[in-house]
């Protein structure tokens, strides 16, 4: 064991010294594969942390939600619709919400204005509204100012801004307004006893489909959208967008692919003729094989590692700069966040494979070929 | 110690081109003697060092080392033989380049997997034996021709060997280097060591450091001094 962990450090030693001789052509490719790496790292980084964090956000949302439908849209629940609810089995508990979009013409962004559930620790009295960390940003708004809002009836709203909602929240937060269910009934024109949506608790989750479908038989015009249909909603969108940047990424990997082919199968006279002093001076086909096996894997390896560190980086402290625009989708009210660190242990496997093995299985084919002449060429000069 | 017979090589064979580098050789080389292949050109002498340093394999016939046939062993166990029981200091020295004197002389012993600093504590030390101990980390590029083949001769002594083959090493040298590996051969020799060489250089076929001259021409032995 010890003899072959010394010829294996012999060997290394040996192809580092190989490496360094051919500096810049090294360092080159070296450059090349680090960025390819770093390329797909990040997008796969990226992506996986913000459906993780999407997840997470979704965790502590409703599992059922329901919404009355006319005519295939979106309609107001009427007030009898809370009460023959409550009547299914299961149900553990039924609020309804308050919510809707309003239109700023002076950032010419669109707001969700919205009525705090009864239990949620951001209540908000009459004359008062709590704002999302972007939108007071955007609008310069600190708490104890006063903005005022033209309702779509016509007639000028002034509320006073009690809060600015907390920064760890503003990916969901960035264009939210929290105000009292007065303020919003009258700055809507809503009539009373009418909800926006149903929210549902269900007492035994694995009872949330039979709630559905009780659901769908009793209110056929209603729509229940579940927790899990969300999360795998989103769960695709940010597969898309990941496939979305691949495909945009593929000419540079296929490039790639070409280059690192190119420079690991094709053996110049000069490594030809090394191979052949080599044999000459006693080195087995093996140890030939063995030797360019670590040039691959050291190459390689180290364009892994550098590439994966540089893309955690770029994802997670400089908050995915490169990619930002085409992952996180488009809004005017640009949600300030910051993901918190995700590394799935399979992304990473799957991206070693496709990196570092094809690499290495391209430095050692054309080798095997040239390390089987007879090392008596070499005699010949 | 090595016993050669009725060894002949073809190389094409079977093509159009077929060609026999030897036709039928017979000889011993004693241990612990420095012989010398001479001939011109085209006479089978570098061949003949191949199949002896068991860099290739006869056509036909036999090659027997210490008593035991070699001849016909796979390439792996004639990896083996050359990496214990030869040394070889080629023509154009095939040293390689961009690495350091050392590197190169350490170059033969990396397979067998033994300490490293013992390695190259070996390796520099030979290196100071042939005077080049203050070139020890410089790349082989920059050395003149007479220092390039002394990293040649500690590189093919570095394991240690029985045998010393080296084919034409005067070849790339002037006069005054040409005495020098002379005089390097003879330590050699003192020191034990069997030596082969091909040469066609008179200054080496006709030194007193050389005990055996075979006389080669057209693939055969035409005389023996």
């Amino acid at each position: 064991m010890k003899t072959w962990i010394e010829k294996q450090k012999a060997l290394i030693d040996f192809t580092l010294a190989s490496l360094a001789r051919r500096k810049i052509k090294n360092l080159g490719l070296l450059l090349v594969y680090t960025l390819i790496v770093f390329l797909l790292a990040s997008v796969m980084l990226f992506t996986h942390a913000l459906s993780k964090e999407a997840g997470k956000v979704l965790e502590n949302s409703p599992e059922v939600i329901v919404q009355r439908l006319v005519a295939g849209r979106h309609d107001l629940i009427p007030p009898d619709y809370l009460e023959r609810i409550g009547r299914i089995r299961g149900v553990q508990k039924i609020e309804g919400r308050l919510w809707g979009y309003y239109y700023d013409g002076v950032l010419k962004a669109n707001y969700t204005f919205m009525v705090p559930q009864p239990d949620a620790l951001m209540a908000v009295e009459s004359g008062k509204i709590a704002i999302g960390a972007t939108m007071a940003r955007m609008r310069g708004l600190v708490p104890g100012n006063t903005i005022s809002f033209r309702s779509y009836s016509g007639k000028l709203f002034s509320f006073e801004v009690s809060s600015v909602l907390p920064n760890k929240s503003e990916l969901v937060s960035a264009d939210l307004v929290l105000l009292s269910e007065a303020d919003f009934r009258a700055f809507f024109d809503y009539p009373p006893d009418h909800y926006t949506d149903i929210v549902l608790s269900v007492a035994n989750p694995l009872e949330v489909r039979n709630i559905a479908t009780k659901l769908s038989t009793l209110l056929p015009d209603s729509r229940p959208i579940l927790r899990e249909e969300v999360l795998r909603t989103y769960e695709s969108i940010f597969n898309w967008r990941e496939g979305i940047v691949l495909v945009l990424l593929s000419g540079a990997i296929l490039a790639f692919a070409i280059f690192a082919w190119e420079k690991a199968s094709g053996l110049s006279a000069e490594e030809k003729r090394e191979i052949g002093i080599l044999k000459a001076i006693g080195w087995e086909t093996g140890d030939v094989i063995k030797m360019k096996f670590w040039e691959g894997a050291l190459v390689s390896l180290a364009a892994f590692l550098l590439g994966y560190i540089a893309a955690y980086l770029h994802v997670f402290r400089f908050s995915s700069l490169l990619f930002e625009p085409v992952l996180k989708g488009w809004a005017v009210l640009y949600p300030r966040f910051e993901l918190t660190p995700e590394v799935d242990g399979f992304q990473v496997a799957t991206l070693f494979l496709f990196t570092v093995f094809p690499y290495a299985v391209a430095t050692i084919v054309p080798i095997w070929r040239a390390a089987i002449t007879d090392p008596d060429a070499v005699m010949r000069g | 110690m090595i016993e050669v017979s009725e060894v002949r090589k073809a190389f094409n064979q079977g093509r159009h081109n077929e060609y026999w580098a030897l036709k039928g050789i017979s000889l011993a080389i004693e241990a612990k003697k420095v012989t010398a292949l001479c001939g011109p050109s085209g006479s089978g002498k570098t061949t003949l060092l191949t199949i002896i340093g068991c860099l290739a394999r006869p056509t036909s016939g036999r090659v027997r080392l210490k008593e035991r046939d070699i001849s016909g062993l796979p390439e792996r166990f004639l990896t083996g033989i050359r990496r214990s029981t030869f040394g070889f200091v080629f023509q154009q020295f095939n040293l390689i380049k961009g690495l350091s004197a050392l590197d190169n002389v350490m170059l033969p012993a990396y397979p067998l997997g033994g300490d490293w600093r013992a390695l190259r504590a070996r390796a520099g030390s030979l290196l100071n034996s042939l005077g080049l101990g203050h070139r020890l980390e410089a790349r082989v590029e920059w050395l003149s021709g007479g220092e390039q083949q002394r990293v040649a001769i500690a590189r093919a002594l570095v394991n240690d060997p029985e045998v010393l083959i080296a084919d034409e090493p005067t070849a790339n040298l002037d006069t005054a280097l040409s005495k020098e590996f002379l005089a390097i051969l003879e330590t050699l020799a003192g020191q034990g060591k069997t030596v082969l060489l091909t040469s066609h250089d008179s200054l080496v076929i006709e030194s007193s450091v050389v005990n055996r001259v075979i006389e080669m021409r057209d693939g055969q032995i035409v005389g023996v001094r």
